[in-house]
């Protein structure tokens, strides 16, 4: 027989929640009192929105702590890799090819004789710049056609949807050798623009049925009967308040974003050498792989700390931003 | 009798059932409300009762403009404001207000309470100037019994009977005439309803509003309200003062549904006659023709299926006057006493 | 005593804190008798009754003292396998909400037909056959067509006919109804308790009913057991308790509702909110709302006072409240 539990559920809610019931205005006592000056009892706790709920259950995750140090690490030595790398990546000495590490070379020489600590540091440039830029673009666009199709619905909303199906049905990988290998451009741009391209629908979806979610509460009727315009109810009632799905999901897609780059330029359609990538690097290392095995391992294992961190991450976020799934 | 503040005539509303994706075509309608009519005076209370699915929350929205009605009016103080939009709707907006049933959906989780119950002076400014609007939600917690200090907390941190009472003060804010509360207290716990229901009969008197109280217990619909109707499957079937209605009866599907309310006295349990209902509701998109209460009827003959009652007075019981002579539609309509007498709240 | 609940207490571990949801209940049932369960949402009526399923979330729950002694035995001390066994055969749970706790997929004479399967082994053909006399029992018409039906096709009150249908169908000494009829309309409320109580005569069983409707009580209860802050406050006989509640919250639960036979002016509201389970109240928890609380409320916990052979209450002024 399955199981429910509607009454610890509630329980656990009522109380669980943290002063939910032990906060409050005596009900009948302050009606006695009508018309009153606060009963003598001062609040026992501070206003505490939903988001302050989050952060405070975020701080004291030790996931999200730990995968939040790497990323701040990681963008510290994006913005500023000369801080903790002094050299150049693109200073190849081909006398030193595949050598080990050694006094102010830690990881040794890559197949072209550069330095893999150098280029490992300088990498993290390329993917944290495709991972933010492409998450944004993607954020906002998908949110952008998602939340309008959810809320709208109709035409607008079927037209949608077979749209992102039609994305959804191209295959990433084969579809980032086609479209990106007619590019010439060596720049991030390209691959940004592929991975936003093809990564909307994702977030678009989640959006849309965040929004439809968040427009059937009581509370958008409730402004509508007051006669709110469409505008405050998207913006004041409705996107608040369906936003957390699209974060979490966005902060995950981040760490694939940075993986997926990585993929294209390894398969020589995303960036070129001279860039300095992880991907290239990965790509230029594996023929070497019995040699200098440290050429492969120093940037794969670079890449997979980021993707890890911040699919660790999305996952505290979504604990944090929904205590249902606990 | 008062002056009328609102006057339904044949509000219907049908959600049409459609097939096809690039073709629509209209296969059927739901008969969510199917012709019903009602006045409400002003500082009155109508009660409307019905089981889940009559169309009695349908009936909540059209009046609060949520739902545009298919066919029928819906008068405020003479004017129909099923057809009104833009400026004119909103004018109308601030007179009927709404208060919900659940009140955990209905007050948005990422506003304080004073930002909730300040919203109605954001969308009408020209209710209260902006620096007023801070002493006047205070005024409003206080009013409705909530520490006025508490203007910055968010509704988590409230318990269901006070969000409620948060979701009344937003629904007082504009000094509206009217409020529809639908099921205003059937999520609450009963030591909590109690707290509930005497806060929205003082509020009646101090404010002189007109409910419209929608519910499903009885016994709270008795107890708040002036008039009562009974819905079934879209129609208000039997209406009158709270005395008729519940003293005297004279639909059969009144009568079912007050034999069928447990009360609180275990005595009544052996004297009394229940009138168990065979059948389920049938379904709105397939009315019985006819009475549509006829497929569990056990009155029904040839005549209920072929000809639809009016509600309105039966013949026999107006030349005889007294409590049975109230609007009931049914061809054989007939007093009945289904409520046992001085079933008691304990002993008290 | 078919099922005795001794000193029961649960807690729940929560990231906020251990919220105390049951301490210290005791009931007990006989067989072919009905228990009313009565109690606020948080008064720990419905863990309790998990406790004695054993279908209580381990963690964040946990049963921390007491014992559940069914049929002479505590089933505290039983293994898992061995408490899967009673569960369904030996004691049968109904719940509140039917859909959900039907499998959508699976048709309802297959759902039925699996009790018979599983626990007694028997052919698909012959528990089918089962399904059909199960569901005519419980007055589901066309029972013979609708065995292949899936439970959407069912409105709410055949729905909870199945449900009871189940937790009949291996004949359990004990069945625990958790809000059964709170979903449905009051006609097919009504309809639902009278085949409740019907089978229970019938089959001679226990019952727990587990409410919040001091309505549904009156009619079907012989015992009642009204909870507060996960206690026993009051017990007793159902015809006492309606006559002159011996507790405070019974008496006031009783005022607040509103009555069908007359309009009556203002309704007696309890003052104040159900307690913190992480904070309940000293002394008596429910002594911040009860119009006879004195110093001694405030820091000793009453125990169960005997009011008569039958009849107990957890309020050191019962006698006051009685002679009200």
């Amino acid at each position: 027989m399955p199981d429910h539990q509607h009454e610890p559920e509630r329980a656990i809610a009522g109380t669980g929640m943290g002063g939910t019931m032990d906060l409050g205005v005596d009900e009948a006592e302050t009606l006695e009192k009508r018309p009153g000056v606060p009963d003598g009892r001062g609040p026992q706790e501070p206003p505490r929105s939903l988001w302050s709920d989050a952060w405070r259950d975020l701080r004291r995750n030790p996931v999200f702590i730990v995968s939040a140090l790497v990323i701040l690490f990681l963008l510290f030595i994006s913005l500023w890799p000369s801080a903790i790398a002094s050299g150049s990546p693109l200073k190849c000495d081909l006398s030193k090819a595949q050598q080990g590490s050694r006094s102010g070379h830690p990881f040794g020489f890559d197949g072209q004789g550069c330095d893999v600590y150098t280029r490992t540091v300088y990498g993290a440039r390329t993917s944290v710049a495709v991972g933010v830029l492409a998450t944004l673009g993607v954020a906002v666009l998908g949110s952008v056609l998602g939340a309008l199709a959810g809320f709208f619905g109709g035409v607008w909303d079927s037209v949608l949807s077979r749209i992102t199906d039609v994305f959804f049905a191209i295959p990433v990988v084969l579809g980032g050798l086609v479209l990106l290998s007619v590019i010439t451009s060596n720049t991030v741009w390209p691959v940004i623009g592929f991975i936003v391209l093809l990564g909307w629908p994702q977030i678009s979806r989640i959006a849309r049925g965040s929004v439809i979610t968040a427009k059937q509460n009581d509370y958008v009727q409730a402004a509508r009967a007051l006669g709110a315009s469409t505008s405050r109810l998207m913006l004041r009632h409705i996107a608040p308040n369906a936003v957390a799905p699209v974060i979490v999901v966005a902060t995950i897609a981040l760490g694939t974003y940075i993986a997926l780059e990585a993929t294209l330029s390894y398969l020589g359609v995303g960036l070129k050498p001279p860039s300095v990538s992880w991907g290239i690097d990965i790509s230029a290392a594996s023929p070497y792989i019995r040699n200098a095995p440290h050429a492969l391992l120093w940037p794969s294992g670079a890449l997979a700390v980021t993707v890890l961190a911040f699919i660790m991450l999305g996952d505290a976020v979504r604990d944090a931003l929904d205590p249902k799934l606990r | 009798m008062t002056e009328t503040v609102l006057e339904v005539s044949d509000l219907v509303k049908h959600y049409p059932l459609t097939q096809g994706v690039v073709f629509r075509k209209q296969v059927g309608a739901v008969r969510a409300v199917d012709g019903v009519d009602f006045r409400l005076g002003r500082g009155e209370t109508l009660g409307i009762v019905g089981e889940s699915g009559c169309g009695k929350s349908t009936v909540a929205k059209m009046l609060v403009n949520l739902e545009r009605p298919t066919a029928g009016s819906i008068r405020y103080k003479g004017e129909d404001i099923t057809r009104l939009s833009g400026r004119a709707l909103k004018a109308v907006r601030r007179n009927i207000q709404m208060v919900f049933q659940d009140p955990y959906t209905s007050l948005n989780p990422r506003m304080t309470v004073g930002d909730i119950i300040g919203e109605p002076y954001d969308i009408h400014p020209e209710v209260a100037p902006k620096g007023d609007r801070r002493r006047k939600v205070q005024d409003l917690l206080d009013v409705v019994g909530l520490n006025p200090e508490y203007i910055n907390r968010y509704p988590h941190q409230f318990s269901g009977g006070q969000r409620q009472r948060i979701g009344i003060a937003r629904g007082l804010a504009l000094r509206p005439e009217v409020i529809v509360a639908d099921e205003p207290v059937s999520a609450l716990d009963v030591s909590v309803q109690a707290q509930v229901i005497n806060l929205m009969d003082r509020l009646q008197s101090e404010f002189d509003l007109a409910y419209v109280f929608i519910a499903h217990d009885l016994s709270i619909v008795r107890h708040i309200s002036d008039r009562v109707g009974v819905m079934y499957l879209g129609r208000i079937v039997e209406t009158g003062t709270d005395t008729e209605i519940y003293d005297h009866p004279t639909h059969p599907y009144t009568q079912a549904l007050l034999s069928a309310v447990p009360v609180p006295d275990p005595r009544a349990r052996e004297h009394r006659e229940r009138i168990i209902l065979t059948g389920d509701v049938p379904s709105p998109t397939n009315i019985p023709s006819g009475c549509r209460f006829r497929t569990r009827c056990w009155k029904a003959r040839e005549r209920c299926a072929l000809e639809v009652p009016a509600l309105a007075v039966p013949p026999w019981f107006a030349a005889a006057g007294g409590p049975a002579a109230h609007d009931s539609a049914c061809h054989f309509a007939e007093e009945a006493h289904v409520v046992p007498d001085g079933h008691g709240g304990g002993p008290g | 005593m078919l099922l005795e609940v001794r000193d029961l207490h649960v807690e729940f571990h929560t990231r906020d804190g251990v919220a105390k949801a049951v301490n210290g209940v005791g009931y007990g049932v006989d067989a072919g008798e009905t228990l009313a369960v009565l109690g606020e949402s948080g008064s720990g009526k419905s863990v309790t009754a998990q406790a004695i399923m054993g279908i209580l979330d381990v963690p964040p729950g946990r049963i921390t003292g007491g014992e559940v002694v069914f049929q002479g035995r505590d089933l505290l001390t039983l293994k898992e396998d061995e408490r899967r066994r009673i569960r369904g055969a030996e004691m049968a749970m109904i719940f509140q909400d039917a859909l959900s706790s039907l499998n959508p997929v699976i048709s309802v004479g297959d759902q039925l037909g699996e009790m018979f399967t599983v626990h007694r082994g028997m052919s698909r053909k012959d528990a089918r056959a089962k399904a059909v006399e199960l569901m005519d029992r419980v007055r589901i018409p066309a029972a013979r067509e609708r065995v292949r039906q899936y439970p959407h096709q069912f409105s709410g009150g055949m729905r909870q006919r199945i449900m009871i249908a189940m937790a009949l169908a291996l004949e359990p000494a004990l069945i625990i109804a958790d809000e059964p009829t709170t979903a449905l309309d009051v006609t097919v409320q009504a309809q639902v308790m009278e085949l409740l109580a019907e089978l229970r005569r019938e089959y001679h069983m226990g019952l727990i009913l587990i409410t919040h409707d001091l309505g549904v009580v009156a009619d079907v209860a012989d015992r009642i057991a009204v909870m507060y802050a996960g206690r026993i406050v009051e017990s007793a006989p159902v015809h006492d308790i309606y006559k002159a509640p011996a507790h405070p919250y019974t008496r006031g639960l009783l005022d607040s509702i509103p009555r069908l036979d007359q309009k009556g002016q203002e309704l007696y509201a309890i003052k104040g909110l159900p307690p913190n389970l992480m904070d309940i109240p000293p002394g008596c928890a429910f002594h911040p709302r009860c119009p006879l609380a004195r110093d001694v409320c405030r820091t000793d916990e009453p125990p169960l006072y005997e009011v008569s052979a039958t009849r107990g209450s957890a309020c050191h002024f019962w006698r006051e409240c009685l002679d009200d």
